[in-house]
């Protein structure tokens, strides 16, 4: 709990700045909202043959996953705060229209008759008599919206728009729980504080409610407000992923060695890569074998000082499974240095964007290295079980082993392909559940091995010294071996767009560090 | 004072009021008798354009109603409905006060006038702040006529203005408010389904069955001369 304090204590200054910007997203999107559900709500309740289509297409988006829509929305809006908004404003929109039109449709008819009786006209029914009497009944519906809002503007860090939900992601990227408190705690509490401020505005008697109303329609814009206090700009854009922002070995490793000093906008990793490309963003973090890379031409930005630890992938076998069927580490030491950083970029932009099957790209890989063979029909009894993470790379390494072990020796080879992270895939391993996997050198160092902050300091974080150093810690500890590397090194990077590498000049983070000081 | 010419209401297919002619004179109390959907509320409702005609015409005062505009026309007609019609959310100050405000009265005459009423409906001056739910059914009711009269109206339509009170009650207010000079001096349409209040309240009673006037007459005349087994059946005579 102390941890949590000195934690907030610690990003005070942050923690109010997502909270203010947290309250302004609300905000907006509520005022927008109301301006829009309030005639609409009207304008139903008067012509009523609109309104189960109108409600049926306010309910439909109501009901569209938060992320989905905000998936839907990049494509057309882009990142940070159009696409946030918008979903904030589509869901805020139901139960405002919805009670707007239920709060004037059960004013009683005497009493609208009586309205009309004493010689009203249409529009003095509805402001003097029907708009009052619902007006309970609308509050209840920006209640709702107000809570809805505060907690679907967590997400707005998803799309770089800020928020309270940029600890909260973070928090979860990095399992670090005291930052997702940090983001997930004061969130919680403005969900309460408003909705028991707006509680307790709906309670007041007819006359103070509508004094009430008019304070909260005053205040509305004010709080909006919020969300347009300036930011600093800088010279480039960076929009970095939750996890690279928090994890030592990302952001604060560069701010380190590189002295880089950046006002990063977190987002969402997968849509991080859209954003560059519609140049929304300048720099991005990412995977050095990402087939986006090649898919948006863009340049992976030179690492001279090792701020990123390598990642260079091999497999990773148990002592046991090697020593029962000899003939498996040499086979697997066949794709030794086969694949450099273009090949593998390549093989997951076939698989991302040209949406070629795993089987195709790993044949065609084989065949054009040499080492492709149909397998020997016959039985096979001798069964390898091989692991793998959930992403594409994974997928695909998966398939170039099955084929190539299937093709050089009579064993079975059995695919356990989805074990999330690598803590599962590790497990998994160490138990005899699977007998191999394909595990990245950098991984295995800050992961698994998790050695003392001493002992990491004198550990160079060249990919030969990290390789050496995970090599003989496996085996001695797990008894399980590092085979040779493929060759690619998919390590954390920083990316911009090659066009604007080439206007600017800039290379290596060393090149950019020197633009940004300019 | 009010005409009533051929009047005709039709919705789709049915017949709601089927060619009604009257002419009611100043000052006098006309009630519109008869059963549920015999078309009564209909051809009250029409007088103040509440609803609109088929066909027919109405002259309020020599004037053809439908030559102004409906709120205009209905600022000088009072009306007065079941438990008053007040509005829940206005004060029984603001609800006498509604109409002349609409008529944009200076507010001192409203003040004026609002004392008067309440002084003459006999209703204590502390229910000016409070709120229709906070009152009695026969205070409410006293209300909703005091909005009806508050910009003296030269006519009063009231709709089953007793309906929500009890038997007692509606005796003993109906009696009170008939006996005021101002009500004397109006000119009232009621509409009722209740026999002893017509034969009461009314100068003359029109007695009404499936949109048609089946007799209109005095009391005494209805009561001693039906023109038909229908007229002595409702009667009860």
């Amino acid at each position: 709990m102390s941890d949590f304090f000195a934690f907030v204590r610690d990003h005070a200054d942050k923690l109010l700045e997502q909270t203010l910007t947290h309250i302004g997203l609300t905000f907006v999107s509520l005022l927008l909202a109301l301006l829009i559900g309030v005639p609409l709500g009207i304008l139903i309740s008067r012509k009523r043959k609109l309104a189960s289509s109108v409600l049926g297409v306010a309910g439909v988006l109501q009901t569209v996953p938060s992320v989905a829509l905000l998936g839907f929305l990049i494509p057309l809006l882009g990142i940070g705060v159009g696409p946030a908004l918008v979903a904030l404003f589509l869901y805020a929109l139901l139960p405002i229209i919805r009670n707007t039109y239920v709060g004037i449709t059960e004013v009683s008819p005497l009493t609208k008759e009586a309205a009309r009786g004493v010689g009203m006209t249409d529009n003095q029914v509805l402001t003097k008599v029907e708009l009052p009497l619902a007006l309970p009944v609308i509050f209840a519906g920006v209640r709702t919206a107000t809570v809805i809002n505060v907690g679907v503007a967590t997400l707005a860090a998803y799309v770089a728009a800020g928020g309270l939900g940029e600890f909260i992601f973070s928090g979860i990227a990095l399992s670090n729980v005291n930052m997702m408190l940090a983001g997930a705690i004061p969130a919680a509490l403005l969900a309460i504080g408003f909705d028991f401020g707006l509680a307790r505005l709906q309670n007041l008697s007819a006359k103070k409610m509508r004094v009430g109303a008019l304070a909260f329609v005053i205040l509305v814009p004010f709080l909006s407000a919020f969300y347009l206090l300036p930011g600093r700009q800088d010279k480039l854009i960076a929009g970095f992923a939750h996890e690279f922002y928090g994890r030592s070995d990302g952001y604060p490793g560069l701010q380190k060695i590189y002295g880089l000093s950046l006002r990063p906008r977190l987002i969402d990793q997968n849509l991080m890569y859209e954003a560059i490309h519609k140049k929304q963003v300048d720099i991005i973090s990412g995977y050095s074998t990402d087939g986006r890379i090649k898919a948006f031409d863009l340049l992976v930005l030179t690492d001279n000082r090792h701020a990123f630890p390598p990642y260079d992938a091999a497999p990773v076998v148990r002592q046991v499974t090697l020593d029962r069927y000899p003939e498996l580490g040499p086979t697997l030491n066949l794709l030794a240095g086969k694949l450099t950083d273009s090949v593998m970029t390549d093989l997951n932009y076939r698989a991302d964007y040209l949406h070629q099957s795993p089987e195709r790209i790993a044949t065609d890989f084989l065949k054009k290295g040499g080492l492709y063979q149909v397998p020997k029909s016959g039985d096979r009894p001798q069964t390898v079980v091989m692991g793998s993470k959930v992403f594409t790379e994974q997928y695909i390494l998966a398939e170039i082993y099955r084929q190539l072990i299937e093709g050089k020796t009579q064993l079975r080879v059995v695919t356990k392909t989805g074990l999330g992270g690598t803590q599962i895939c590790f497990d998994a391993l160490r138990t005899g559940a699977i007998d191999f996997y394909p595990e990245y050198t950098g991984t295995g160092l800050l992961v698994v091995l998790q050695p003392p902050a001493e002992e990491l300091k004198k550990l160079p974080m060249q990919p030969d010294s990290v390789y050496t150093f995970v090599k003989q810690q496996f085996l001695e500890k797990y008894q399980l071996v590092w085979q040779k590397p493929l060759g690619f090194n998919n390590s954390y990077c920083l990316m911009i767009r090659r066009e604007q590498a080439r206007q600017l000049g800039i290379r290596s983070i060393e090149n950019l560090v020197q633009y940004l000081k300019k | 004072m009010i005409e009533i010419q051929d009047l005709v209401k039709r919705f789709g297919s049915h017949t709601a009021v089927d060619n009604v002619s009257l002419s009611i004179g100043q000052g006098e109390t006309l009630v519109l008798l008869g059963t549920s959907g015999c078309g009564k509320t209909t051809t009250l409702k029409m007088v103040n354009r509440l609803i609109e005609p088929s066909s027919g015409a109405i002259r309020v005062n020599g004037v053809d109603v439908r030559q102004q505009d409906g709120p205009t026309l209905r600022r000088r007609i009072g009306y007065v409905i079941q438990d008053g019609g007040l509005f829940p959310h206005y004060t029984i100050a603001e609800a006498i006060a509604t109409v002349p405000k609409l008529l944009n009265w200076e507010s001192t005459a409203i003040q004026e006038r609002s004392r008067e009423l309440i002084d003459k409906l006999q209703l204590p001056e502390t229910v000016l702040l409070r709120y229709p739910a906070e009152l009695s059914g026969g205070q409410r009711q006293r209300v909703g006529l005091a909005r009806a009269l508050a910009a003296k109206p030269p006519v009063v339509l009231m709709d089953e203005p007793f309906g929500a009170l009890d038997p007692f009650t509606r005796r003993h207010v109906r009696r009170e408010l008939f006996g005021l000079n101002e009500l004397k001096e109006t000119t009232v349409v009621l509409v009722t389904h209740d026999v002893s209040e017509a034969l009461e309240l009314a100068n003359r009673i029109v007695l009404m069955d499936q949109g048609k006037i089946v007799q209109v007459g005095t009391p005494t005349e209805l009561q001693k001369n039906p023109a038909n087994e229908f007229v002595r059946d409702f009667l009860d005579i």
